[in-house]
């Protein structure tokens, strides 16, 4: 008799999907089983930009692949808290991609946890060396004198202003293009204050203050650093507050949306756009990576700037720079570090594609080029990278934490008047002390 | 109950068989049992048991999502800080205020609809429909489109209030508009859940008693308040315990409509533990709050089961 009985059916199956899933290594299904890294391209590459930075990355990638060969497969992840932690666990569990994006705010933690790869060396062998980036840049890509990631560039919290209603306020210069300078903290309110009677609108300037406590952060941390260092140290397990300065700073900031009058109390993200696209008031605080949005906004005649020093002498920049990073992987061979640094510097060649997005180019033969020094009005703005002041390196610091939620929304309530600026100054040492006493996971 | 109805055996021998081996079923039959039951032990060790073996044990080390391993061994430090951080029982309390506020309005409100419906003398099925339909969508796309209709200015919702002379309160921006917002969704969403278990429960109670009170002349509300009412009171148990359960559960719609905002005011437990674990990296404090958290949920069920146990008794 050859038929077979039922369990030596089962038994035959069961090899053959065994079989099956043994032979399985080399895809990425299998390789997910065995715990070996996927290699279904030369370059693995992550990031997480959506919208028209998405676009120029694509551009540069394409135009990459088509040069060089090298085969390369891009997966953009949503931006948001659980990139890092996605990041975190592919590279703790020795699956990462080769390279992938990272917010230099976000470089300390992943460095003290071993989980970038000091790859200076083979960078420098490529031409990717110190003198080619911004300073500011390249220091914050470097922990204890060791460099992890390569910076593409450095997108500052900048003073987006109204050409037109500048020109009728009569805040511009002989160039009729660029804002007559301002020295401190009093030209720039009466800066403002020239704007609000110039147009009788109800205000001069907005920043998105509900529901946005990254932007206050940023417009907090620019002004409070014109005045003091880091508000922690120790990779943030030391809190090195300058109450006075602090104070300081939410007298200022709380000034320009209640005494004064200049500024709305409560605007979202949407909010602040309207009144800015239909000049009902002359000047923005946001981001440059807004650039793109109101430039597709037809009527709108504006022009971007870095802020001027405002309690401090020097002016200060708050910033933050996209960086490309090689995660560790211990089965990694020597060659796909090889490609995944030519890659890295593929990219750099291309930042002007990049720049397009608002970035400020971090390599220095781009940025110093003709081509971008036309570009407007990236141009206007190199020098906020120069003066950039970034998070403060900690363990739960940098870009989309928790501590930017819980620090900005301090800052909220000093801005809507909910909160006096000593009142906020405890507020946000008190809130500083949970994260500086909680047990640091590296 | 149902061995009664059961045909008489029809010799003696065989009943002696049968008696012998009433307690303790043969080897053969006992060792199937198991292996019929092991695909679904195999999935609970595996996804349950596991786990939360894992996570007692992780909650003892400074475990952390940035390194493998289970890092070093920290006692009970990670239940210390647990226990003293402001920030766990302001987010346990979100939880529990949560529960407060929805769990009265989804015991009593599809109670009422329930009753009312299983009184239409026709088109009971669309009413079962409607009510429960939005119970199937999923919780992502019930949060985008509340989302969309409670945005300052432009929303459906927040326009409504304008239509009855009312100003709308900021739902994303304010810590009481928010909560109205999240319950407001949770009990549309929610409803047609205990709505569905109430009409069962209704179609359960046998149509001779209603028959017999109304030959004694009890009015349509006498039989609701009489007959209707007492004969769910299992049911309204039941639905409580499982409601109470499932709001302090809350995680999905906080989540996506306000990731716990504004200033967490409103973060569940279950997002503390999501923000501390996978967003911080601190894999064994968010562990050892999960414990707390578990304890809780198990002293709350243990509660119930006490009083029902203490309520049969009585009863009896």
């Amino acid at each position: 008799m050859t038929q077979f009985s039922r369990r030596q059916f089962l038994a035959a199956g069961g090899s053959v999907s065994l079989a099956v899933a043994m032979s399985g290594c080399s895809t990425p299904i299998g390789s997910s089983l065995t715990g070996a890294q996927p290699s279904t391209a030369d370059v693995i590459f992550w990031h997480l930009f959506g919208g028209g930075d998405g676009e120029n990355m694509a551009t540069m990638i394409e135009a990459y692949r088509e040069s060089s060969g090298t085969s390369v497969e891009s997966s953009l992840l949503s931006w948001g808290n659980p990139f890092y932690t996605k990041l975190a666990l592919s590279t703790a569990s020795g699956r990462p991609p080769d390279v992938t994006v990272a917010h230099l705010s976000r470089v300390p933690l992943l460095a003290q946890a071993e989980l970038l790869e000091p790859v200076a060396d083979q960078f420098a062998a490529a031409g990717i060396t110190e003198d080619k980036f911004t300073p500011a840049a390249w220091e914050k890509a470097t922990v204890d004198g060791t460099t992890y990631a390569v910076p593409i560039d450095t997108h500052p919290f900048v003073l987006y202003y109204n050409t037109e209603l500048a020109q009728q306020a009569g805040l511009l210069d002989e160039t009729g293009e660029n804002l007559k300078p301002m020295r401190n903290s009093d030209d720039f309110v009466a800066t403002l204050q020239a704007m609000k009677d110039s147009t009788g609108n109800e205000y001069a300037a907005v920043a998105s203050i509900t529901v946005d406590p990254s932007t206050c952060w940023r417009l907090f941390l620019m002004t409070y650093s014109g005045l003091a260092g880091p508000i922690v140290e120790d990779l943030g397990t030391r809190v090195t507050i300058d109450r006075a300065a602090m104070e300081e700073s939410f007298a200022f900031l709380q000034g320009l949306t209640g005494d004064l009058g200049l500024m709305p109390r409560t605007a979202t993200s949407t909010t602040s756009s309207t009144l800015f696209s239909n000049g009902e008031v002359g000047f923005l605080f946001d981001g440059v990576w807004q650039i793109p949005t109101y430039r597709e906004v037809e009527s709108l005649d504006f022009n971007v700037v870095p802020f001027p020093a405002l309690l401090g002498p020097e002016p200060v920049a708050y910033a933050d720079s996209h960086a490309l990073v090689v995660p560790t992987s211990p089965g990694r061979s020597a060659a796909r570090t090889e490609d995944a640094v030519r890659f890295v510097k593929g990219l750099l060649d291309q930042s002007s594609t990049w720049a397009d997005g608002g970035h400020v180019p971090a390599w220095l033969p781009v940025q110093e080029s003709e081509e971008f020094l036309e570009l407007q009005p990236q141009s206007n703005y190199t020098e906020a990278a120069f003066n950039a002041v970034y998070d403060p390196p900690g363990w739960y610091t940098g870009a989309g934490s928790d501590f930017q939620t819980a620090m900005g929304s301090v800052v909220a309530s000093v801005l809507t008047g909910a909160t006096d600026p000593a009142g906020g100054v405890d507020a946000l040492t008190s809130s500083l002390q949970t994260f500086s006493t909680a047990r640091p996971p590296v | 109950m149902t061995a009664t109805a059961l045909p008489a055996p029809r010799t003696g021998v065989e009943v002696g068989d049968r008696a012998a081996t009433a307690g303790k079923p043969p080897r053969s039959e006992n060792r199937a049992g198991w292996l019929f039951a092991t695909p679904f032990l195999a999935l609970y060790l595996a996804f349950l048991i596991g786990p939360v073996v894992i996570g007692l044990l992780i909650s003892l080390f400074n475990t952390t999502t940035v390194r493998s391993g289970i890092g070093s061994w920290v006692g009970f430090s990670n239940y210390a800080d647990v226990l003293t951080n402001a920030d766990f029982w302001a987010s346990m309390w979100h939880s529990a205020l949560f529960t407060l506020l929805t769990t009265p309005i989804l015991v009593l409100l599809p109670l009422l609809f329930a009753v009312l419906v299983s009184r239409l003398a026709r088109g009971q099925w669309f009413y079962r429909l409607a009510f429960f339909a939005p119970y199937v969508v999923p919780s992502a796309a019930v949060c985008l489109i509340f989302a969309f209709m409670y945005t300052p200015e432009t929303g459906l919702i927040t326009n409504a209030f304008g239509w009855f002379g009312l100003t709308a309160p900021d739902f994303f921006g304010s810590t009481s508009g928010a909560w109205f917002a999240v319950v407001l969704l949770t009990v549309w969403w929610t409803f047609g859940f205990n709505f569905i278990l109430y009409t069962a429960a209704i179609q359960e109670i046998s149509e001779e008693v209603y028959e017999a009170a109304a030959l004694d002349g009890a009015g349509p509300w006498q039989q609701i308040r009489m007959i209707t009412v007492p004969m769910l009171r299992p049911t309204i148990g039941l639905v409580l315990i499982l409601q109470v359960l499932s709001s302090l559960k809350v995680f999905d719609q906080i989540y996506i409509l306000l990731t716990g905002g504004p200033n967490y005011t409103t973060r569940p437990v279950i997002q503390y533990i999501f923000d501390t674990g996978f967003s911080a990296y601190r894999g064994g404090y968010a562990a050892a709050a999960t414990m707390v958290y578990f304890v809780v949920l198990v002293l709350v069920s243990l509660a119930w089961f006490l009083v029902r146990r203490r309520n049969n008794s009585a009863n009896a």
